[in-house]
């Protein structure tokens, strides 16, 4: 398939299970929103290192906030519920908590809860009450700055991890320029967050290792200074290949942000130096989920 | 579909217990069953349609026409189902009320939503003592749901109360949220004394502020966030409670005589 001038690899993106959550947070104004979200999802690229993966989703105005403020909602990711409780609760109370002005509340509905406030309460010591308004229960914890509310409980759902898809270029700097191109149209796509650093991994990683304790290592085939010395996956114009990676609710969520960011791109043409689209995959042993980006793409104008 | 109603057909020299006349426990009768049902009445037992006229159809609805405070436990532990009271109600309105809404046009007695745990009860004139409380023997009062009441309460409004919601825009009498453990009762009248008498915990939300007793202490004034969420809680239920805009509160803390918890936020202007 090629759009736009642009080949597009018959291949797929391989994802994998995971549980996700959504938090909302808000604060006096978006600027201590974002400092709280900001601090909740950093250090929260990739499960391989960091536990969860995790970004913020989208800006949310006063009027969609349960507080009538201004905020952000975060979406949150691990491999397993004990991980993502674990993580959340942590997260909250060092980065939340602590954060002035800050609230938190459960953004998703989900019959499964994990615990939000419930158990950061125990930092009011005595003094920390509770409200049950519509059938949702809030705490109310003393700090320094006058009140910390957090609700109780989050939902967790079902979700999907590791979609992605590859940018080949012909140097470092239009792939760049594509992969930011890509992250500014799928940041308007909903449930779906790209957790790397400005939605962007340049270390795409295979599985295993020639050493015994690396369970993943870089990706040798999409290496460009690896091409006369590895099975290379690239031909001799791409110098430059980056990733995004794509963590979301649903299938639907990170396939439509697939194509949104591989139409953004082939929207660009050849003149901006992209060549080709390709997807990590690992043969379809790692995990159930196959993007096909052929399929993706099918109802894409060309 | 015409609601059950049951028009009272003459004043009562004594109180009845209506709580048999509730849309679950009516579900599946047949008008003529209905009318058999027995009423004590003194020391006697009366046929419910020797006190009442009954029209209409068994269903989710019933209204209570030309009513008394005669009329005791009107609603009690109703869990589904709407009833309304064109008139008056007597003692234990909606007493253990489960689900369902019951709307009294008139006042009731004493006793109104004791023992509730879900639903919603709408007073439009004025209500007794102990409104949300605990009925004699029990140590815990109102337990979940919602009372909205248009005019006045009398004293020990939420006695014990464990949970739920009471919003009362007129006056209330004295001992208000007395031994209250949890929930949040709303005033925008007068209070009598002895507010918050023994709180455990719990919020007493006033627009005027009473004469405290010392073990109520002043915290000072704030802006609270969760103001935003429980005033947005209130709005479903047409109160003027709606149409408060502050949102900074005086918040004291107590009864300090209990290690309570508990507080009293008087709406601030400023």
């Amino acid at each position: 398939m090629v759009i736009n001038g642009i080949q597009i690899d018959d291949t797929f993106a391989e994802a994998f299970n995971m549980r996700g959550t959504r938090v909302i947070i808000t604060a006096q104004n978006l600027k201590w929103a974002y400092h709280a979200a900001n601090a909740m999802t950093g250090f929260a690229t990739s499960v391989i290192g960091c536990g969860v993966e995790a970004a913020i989703e989208r800006e949310l105005s006063a009027d969609e906030t349960p507080d009538g403020r201004a905020g952000v909602s975060i979406l949150m990711f691990a491999m397993g519920s004990k991980v993502l409780m674990q993580q959340l609760e942590t997260r909250t109370g060092q980065c939340i908590l602590t954060c002035p002005t800050a609230a938190a509340f459960a953004g998703i509905a989900s019959e499964d809860r994990i615990n939000l406030g419930k158990n950061l309460r125990y930092f009011g010591d005595g003094y920390q009450t509770s409200k049950l308004l519509a059938n949702k229960r809030y705490w109310r914890i003393p700090v320094m700055d006058g009140e910390f509310l957090c609700e109780e409980t989050t939902g967790m759902v079902r979700a999907i991890g590791g979609g992605n898809f590859l940018i080949l270029a012909t140097s470092q700097a239009a792939a760049l320029a594509a992969a930011e191109t890509a992250i500014d149209a799928m940041k308007k796509v909903p449930n779906v967050i790209m957790p790397f650093p400005g939605g962007v991994v340049r270390s795409g990683s295979k599985v295993g290792s020639r050493y015994k304790t690396m369970l993943a290592s870089t990706n040798d085939a999409f290496c460009p200074t690896l091409k006369g010395v590895t099975n290379s996956a690239l031909s001799p114009e791409i110098e430059s290949v980056m990733e995004i990676v794509i963590d979301g609710i649903a299938f639907d969520d990170i396939a439509k942000a697939m194509q949104v960011g591989i139409q953004a791109i082939c929207e660009l043409g050849t003149a901006s130096g992209v060549k080709r689209i390709s997807a990590g995959n690992y043969g379809g042993k790692l995990g159930p989920h196959h993007f096909k980006l052929h399929g993706i793409l099918a109802a894409c104008p060309t | 579909m015409n609601a059950l109603t049951f028009t009272l057909q003459k004043s009562l020299r004594f109180s009845i217990n209506c709580s048999t006349l509730t849309p679950s426990h009516l579900a599946n009768k047949s008008i003529s069953e209905i009318s058999g049902l027995l009423i004590n009445y003194g020391k006697n037992q009366l046929r419910v349609d020797e006190i009442f006229n009954i029209s209409g159809n068994v269903g989710l609805n019933i209204h209570f026409k030309n009513t008394s405070t005669r009329l005791d436990y009107l609603g009690a532990n109703m869990a589904s189902g709407c009833i309304t009271i064109e008139g008056d109600a007597g003692a234990y309105l909606g007493f253990g009320l489960k689900a369902g809404i019951i709307r009294c046009q008139g006042n009731t007695l004493a006793f109104a939503a004791c023992n509730m745990l879900n639903g919603l009860i709408i007073i439009d004139g004025n209500t007794g003592d102990f409104l949300g409380g605990a009925s004699a023997g029990l140590r815990k009062g109102m337990a979940g749901g919602t009372v909205v009441v248009k005019g006045n309460a009398g004293d020990r409004a939420g006695d014990q109360m464990r949970r739920g919601l009471i919003l009362i825009e007129g006056n209330v009498g004295d001992y208000c949220a007395s031994r209250m453990v949890a929930g949040t009762i709303g005033v925008l009248g007068k209070i009598g004394d002895y507010a918050c008498f023994n709180m455990r915990r719990g919020t007493l939300l006033i627009t005027k502020l009473p004469k405290l007793h010392v073990t109520m202490q002043n915290c000072g004034t704030h802006s609270l966030p969760f103001l935003n969420l429980m005033f947005k809680s209130f709005e479903q239920y047409n109160t003027q409670f709606s149409s408060i805009k502050a949102r900074r509160v005086q918040r004291f803390v107590g009864d300090a005589a209990c290690n309570g918890n508990g507080e009293i936020l008087l709406i601030s202007d400023t």
